[in-house]
């Protein structure tokens, strides 16, 4: 599903790379964290997956597509077999919960008329039922993080990304989330986490890659953070 | 439904900065009518080249001592020269009925001259008035000539003034369009930063290039247009206004400018303004948006 072939990514001006010859595989359905410390280069290999950066040398192959080789005109569709869910939420403010998801389905195309039987639909999967017409500023964090979980899955895409997706929430809350996480990998999805949060990764007893100054130190079945 | 989302887009964008986009509007418009006018002068003076080079003549005036032999010898050269397409010569008493018609308004002055003080001449149209300098030197060497003059050399005067007046307003065009296209990518510049969070979703969920830059760039094409029609209006205006009104006395030596030449200013107009914001407005998106 993913495969990282001796990836390294160097940003211009920096001394060392993000990623040094990096090489790692994730199969259909697998649940994977990225761990580490912060800058140790674990956001840039979703950054490299959503190909919103090159690799330096390397290769990246995504849902049995050559990223690396891919033409900017095809990124876009590329990105619509991925869902993306972040620590900032990045919803629109001017938007409720609905609105929010059915703008990701309407800007690449879908009708209105789908959009009104799917997106009840994904957000009753989420747990906002009865909260579709908030307004984010109306919902908790938890709730917010609920809806962009939404927008990543209404697609129902073959991988969802998470970037530190429970960095701004506490631990109840982050708990929650994960439930959801898992849910939404029971149904097949490939999810690919990256996060500094211990207490979750020794919860879930998930596959664990360790990265540090760019190189991965660990990667364990079912691993905790250690 | 995609349709519609973009329309919703451009005319919310054009009204979130609204006094930008009047802005953009009149700066277009002013550099488009000048830019018509200019095009408008052109049409014009080919025109009259046209109309006037069919009744350009050449006269030759001839000396008050000129004799028979040498007035036959001049009538000689002009009716072999292959150049001449007419010929009309002109007695000292046919000059001075024409010069009384002429003058009738001060027939004091009329009176002060007689018939024998204006020169006897022949009036020749050439079958290519361009060709004036090569007819000239072969009947300035024949004797008993006295001057020749070439009407066209009055009528370029005219058609170099028209030349200086339209160069005039293609640099005005030119400087304004420059000020447009700067008012163009400004305007796009804010209206990406205002909707940077959409964007950024939308590049997110896989929205395709277009569909992000196309609300951008129809709210540049929009007003484009307006500025377009708005100076072909003012162009209209200021013919039916300046030359069908307070200028008329001219337009009945410079040949009238026929309304279809303005109607085609149009979609000249039009097409430039669209274009030019369209353009302007792509290319912003590349640098700004980076999609």
């Amino acid at each position: 599903m993913i495969q990282l072939e001796n990836v390294t990514k160097t940003y211009p001006k920096a001394s060392r790379p993000s990623l040094d010859n990096v090489s790692v595989g994730i199969e259909k359905g697998e649940f994977v964290f990225f761990i580490g410390p912060s800058g140790s280069g674990k956001s840039t290999i979703i950054k490299l997956l959503l190909k919103e950066v090159a690799p330096t040398s390397g290769k990246v192959v995504v849902n049995a597509k050559d990223v690396t080789s891919l033409r900017s005109w095809k990124i876009p569709h590329f990105r619509r077999s991925i869902g993306c869910v972040f620590q900032d939420f990045r919803l629109l403010p001017n938007r409720t919960a609905y609105e929010n998801v059915a703008f990701a389905l309407e800007v690449i195309g879908k009708t209105k008329a789908v959009a009104r039987r799917v997106v009840p639909e994904v957000l009753e999967l989420v747990g906002l039922g009865g909260k579709e017409h908030r307004y984010p500023h109306e919902l908790s964090g938890g709730e917010q993080q609920r809806v962009a979980v939404a927008r990543a899955f209404v697609n129902r895409p073959l991988i969802l990304l998470a970037d530190e997706p429970t960095g701004n929430l506490d631990p109840d809350t982050s708990i929650e989330i994960m439930r959801l996480l898992d849910r939404i990998n029971r149904t097949g999805t490939t999810v690919v986490m990256v996060t500094h949060d211990s207490n979750i990764v020794n919860q879930m007893r998930r596959r664990v890659i360790e990265i540090e100054s760019g190189r991965i130190v660990r990667d364990q079945a079912r691993g905790v953070y250690g | 439904m995609r349709v519609k989302y973009v329309l919703n887009e451009v005319l919310v964008g054009l009204w979130r900065n609204v006094t930008m986009t009047v802005a953009m509007i009149i700066t277009m418009s002013v550099s488009l009518t000048m830019l018509g006018a200019s095009v408008l002068m052109y049409m014009q003076v080919d025109r009259m080249k046209t109309f006037y080079y069919g009744e350009i003549e050449v006269s030759i005036f001839l000396n008050d001592d000129v004799d028979e032999a040498q007035k036959a010898a001049i009538d000689q050269a002009i009716d072999s020269n292959p150049l001449v397409r007419q010929k009309t010569y002109e007695s000292k008493e046919q000059a001075f009925e024409r010069f009384k018609v002429l003058w009738e308004d001060s027939p004091d002055f009329v009176n002060s001259i007689s018939s024998s003080s204006l020169p006897e001449s022949y009036r020749v149209k050439l079958t290519d008035p361009e060709k004036y300098d090569d007819f000239a030197k072969e009947i300035e060497s024949l004797s008993g000539v006295r001057q020749i003059i070439d009407q066209r050399t009055l009528l370029e005067k005219v058609f170099k003034i028209f030349n200086s007046i339209q160069v005039m307003s293609l640099v005005v065009a030119a400087v304004m369009a420059f000020a447009a296209l700067l008012l163009v990518g400004n305007t796009i510049q804010v209206a990406a930063y205002s909707k940077r969070r959409e964007v950024a979703v939308m590049k997110l969920v896989g929205a395709s290039n277009w569909f992000i830059q196309a609300p951008f760039v129809l709210e540049a094409v929009v007003a484009g247009l307006v500025g377009a029609v708005l100076g072909f209006v003012a162009l209209f205006i200021g013919k039916v206004v300046l030359l069908d009104n307070k200028l008329q006395a001219l337009t009945t030596i410079l040949t009238p400018i026929p309304n279809s030449n303005v109607w085609l200013m149009l979609p000249l107009l039009a097409g430039v303004g669209a274009l030019v914001s369209a353009v302007t407005a792509w290319v912003t998106l590349r640098f700004y948006l980076k999609v």
